[in-house]
């Protein structure tokens, strides 16, 4: 007999971290919700949700905060896993904002910005105080000194000069109110971790994270895809690419990257060589594409 | 459309370790920690190019990696005051959390945070230098904090011609000073973070040296036993209990285990109301499991229908935590605008229970460079550290710090302004 070996897998202790965290915040805020952009990190966020709290439902409304500029595979694959998990879905509607007048559209079309007032509004007409979100630690300087526990004002914002003091597991939510608290329960995954976890669940995700072949353009060492929202410029080639999603998010400015990984292995391998072939430096186009790609994810939701 | 995931890769079995980082740049540990990003291929192109490219412009000798964790993309950091910063890499052994904390004096209220959860704490020195006020400083508050290991870099090893003489100096130094700090386990290397000696391969220039590098020690250092797998210790976090027609009668309490093992079976007794019961089973959505110890997120249900809610804790009718209102802690205070009094009322944040508290006594503030006791203080103020006697309005079901981090740690939170102003060390509850 072997004496047992009381030790767990960096994915397990990274996934009872999340865990806590999220029955923290439903036990002591009144009202959350999970920003669910059908991105791989909020699918993630809300597997775990479903762990944290089975055999009990998920005990939290989604939120999508929809720019109108959706993927088609992605709008769908929201509406299938709601109802699958009879969710509550609330869409904060950019397109509804526009008619209504709160925001208006900026002058390249772009809605990445105008996002936050939309956000901010569904948070106060539903009185969200405590939001989770998919951000990682590792995605972005800044975000590396971010708390799990982020306070924002009256006015949803984040001041890294005045942070509380995060120690041990001992998190804290309190807040007035109007003030509320951004939750990132997966602070400390990486893009790798995700990937594994997303392989060891057998996480089901909109099909634009794998290779497929699709029209696009080149612009500024990025590729976009053509459609309804993305309009080539004069003197811009249209071809075809076998591309795959790293993010997803508005159909109109967000680049794919060239792959053959059409599974979530090969995503894996790819995801773990792609910081090596990176660090070689070697790839100019594709440097550009992974710090803006990053920039953009840091700009949306948070 | 949606795809189907394949059958799952065989995940790699890693584990975590999480390490705390002191120093300041002078010692060169953002070198030191941009070299195991960069040694470990931890690092994207566009970090390493800006790196690169600031380097060539500057007109350095080598590829400054200390710009990794300080100069990049600067601009963006304008006015983000020195904070804790969280880094991320992985070898097929482990995966790493650095807790990189800025190692000045105003900033220790950080280097405690980044040590209440660190498996390990790093501290860097320069060789030419040896050891300093701040080194004995952090040493001083690893050990306060009970991080189990702790690891000196001797560094700039490659300045003082790998001198084996001036390392024995400087380990022998420190390794007395440790002594008197209740440091359990102690590594000394020499290394030099710039030109990469004793980081990821044993260095060539130091043959006299023949402990591991310290990626290797950190890939190897046995954490295992630090968790405390004798004190069953389970703070309820959650009472899950589905309002479904398909599931009906299902009770469970839903929380992380602080310390011990839980098996289904084993009798239980619940604080604060003292009733014992027995664990019917311990699950989690993948479904029952034979037994729970830390860091594990579970749900255990017991064969009694007792009342139990957030904050209680579960435990052993033998080996139960104190029940006490009456607390003697080491308090750090984080708060710049107003300092700890004695008469000063606080919320308190322990385990899963909240409580309020007042602040009874100051024993004495303590000077963490000399650690002269000072009995005469009457306050504390930002970044410093002494003992205090608190009584709380309901009984935090606490063991000491010493023997237990989870169920030994408190914070402190200002009820006007809602911060988190201070971190306690439970002493003594009784």
């Amino acid at each position: 007999m072997t004496a047992p070996v009381y030790q767990v897998s960096h994915l397990d202790a990274l996934e009872a971290e999340s865990i806590f965290v999220m029955r923290e915040v439903v036990a002591e805020m009144e009202r959350p919700v999970l920003l669910f952009s059908s991105g791989k990190d909020s699918i993630v966020m809300l597997r775990l949700a479903q762990k944290a709290f089975a055999p009990a439902n998920v005990p939290f409304p989604v939120m999508h905060v929809d720019t109108g500029h959706n993927f088609p595979e992605v709008l769908e694959y929201r509406d299938q896993r709601v109802a699958e998990l009879g969710l509550q879905l609330v869409v904060a509607s950019v397109p509804e904002a526009l008619a209504s007048g709160l925001v208006r559209e900026s002058p390249d079309g772009m809605r990445n910005r105008i996002q936050t007032p939309v956000l901010l509004d569904a948070v106060e007409k539903h009185r969200f105080d405590a939001l989770f979100g998919g951000a990682r630690r590792d995605e972005e300087k800044a975000r590396a000194k971010e708390r799990v526990f982020s306070f924002r004002d009256e006015f949803g914002q984040w001041d890294p000069k005045n942070q509380r003091p995060e120690l041990w597991a001992l998190y804290n939510g309190r807040h007035h109110p109007g003030e509320s608290i951004r939750v990132f329960p997966l602070s400390n995954w990486t893009e790798l971790d995700v990937w594994h976890y997303i392989a060891r669940e057998r996480l089901t995700l909109p099909s634009i994270y794998y290779a497929h072949e699709r029209e696009v353009v080149e612009r500024d060492g990025m590729l976009y895809a053509v459609n309804e929202f993305f309009r080539p410029r004069a003197g811009e080639e249209r071809f075809k690419a076998r591309v795959r999603y790293r993010t997803v998010g508005d159909a109109s400015c967000t680049a794919a990257v060239r792959s053959d990984a059409d599974t979530v292995e090969k995503v894996i391998e790819e995801v773990a060589a792609t910081r090596i072939t990176e660090r070689g430096a070697t790839r100019g186009d594709d440097r550009v594409s992974e710090a803006a790609m990053e920039d953009r994810k840091r700009e949306g939701y948070f | 459309m949606t795809v189907e995931t394949a059958p799952p890769a065989p995940a790699r079995r890693m584990d975590l370790l999480r390490f705390a980082t002191a120093g300041s740049v002078d010692d060169g540990k953002s070198t030191l920690i941009g070299r195991l990003l960069y040694d470990t291929k931890s690092l994207f192109t566009d970090q390493l190019a800006a790196v690169e490219a600031v380097s060539a412009a500057r007109g350095d000798e080598y590829t400054n990696l200390a710009l990794l964790t300080d100069g990049l993309r600067a601009e963006r950091e304008q006015g983000i005051t020195i904070d804790v910063a969280y880094r991320y890499f992985a070898t097929p052994r482990r995966k790493f959390i650095i807790a990189d904390t800025p190692g000045h004096i105003q900033y220790t209220r950080n280097m405690v945070t980044g040590a209440s959860t660190a498996d390990l704490a790093l501290i860097l020195v320069d060789a030419r230098k040896g050891l300093v006020e701040q080194s004995r400083r952090h040493a001083f508050l690893c050990s306060l904090l009970r991080v189990p290991h702790l690891v000196l870099c001797v560094n700039k090893m490659d300045l003082v011609d790998f001198s084996q003489e001036v390392f024995e100096r400087i380990a022998d130094e420190f390794t007395a000073f440790a002594a008197k700090l209740e440091v359990p386990d102690l590594t000394v290397i020499p290394v030099s973070a710039l030109k990469g000696d004793n980081i990821v391969s044993r260095s060539e220039n130091m043959p006299w040296y023949e402990g591991p590098a310290l990626l290797h020690h950190l890939e190897r250092v046995h954490i295992a036993s630090d968790r405390n797998l004798v004190d069953v210790r389970f703070p309820v976090q959650y009472v899950i209990r589905p309002q479904s027609t398909t599931v009906t009668d299902y009770r469970g309490y839903a929380g992380q285990v602080a310390s011990g093992v839980l098996k289904p079976g084993d009798e239980v007794m619940v604080l604060p109301s003292g009733f014992t019961s027995r664990i019917a089973a311990v699950e989690t959505a993948d479904g029952p499991v034979a037994e729970a110890f830390p860091p594990m997120s579970v749900t255990v249900r017991l064969t009694d229908e007792i009342d139990i809610s957030r904050g209680d804790m579960i435990c052993r009718p033998n080996n139960a935590p104190a029940a006490a209102q009456d607390i003697e802690a080491m308090v750090c205070w984080m708060d710049e605008t107003r300092p700890l009094q004695v008469g000063g009322r606080y919320a308190i944040k322990h385990t899963t229970r909240s409580a309020r508290a007042i602040v009874r006594s100051l024993h004495y503030r303590l000077d963490i460079n000399s650690l002269h006791r000072d009995e005469s203080a009457g306050e504390l103020r930002l970044n410093e550290i002494g003992r205090v006697r608190l009584r709380t309005t309901v009984p935090l079901l606490a063991d000491e710090y010493r023997r237990n981090r989870t169920t030994g740690g408190f914070v402190i939170i200002d009820e006007t302004t809602n911060r988190t102003v201070g971190a306690g060390m439970i002493v003594e509850a009784g």
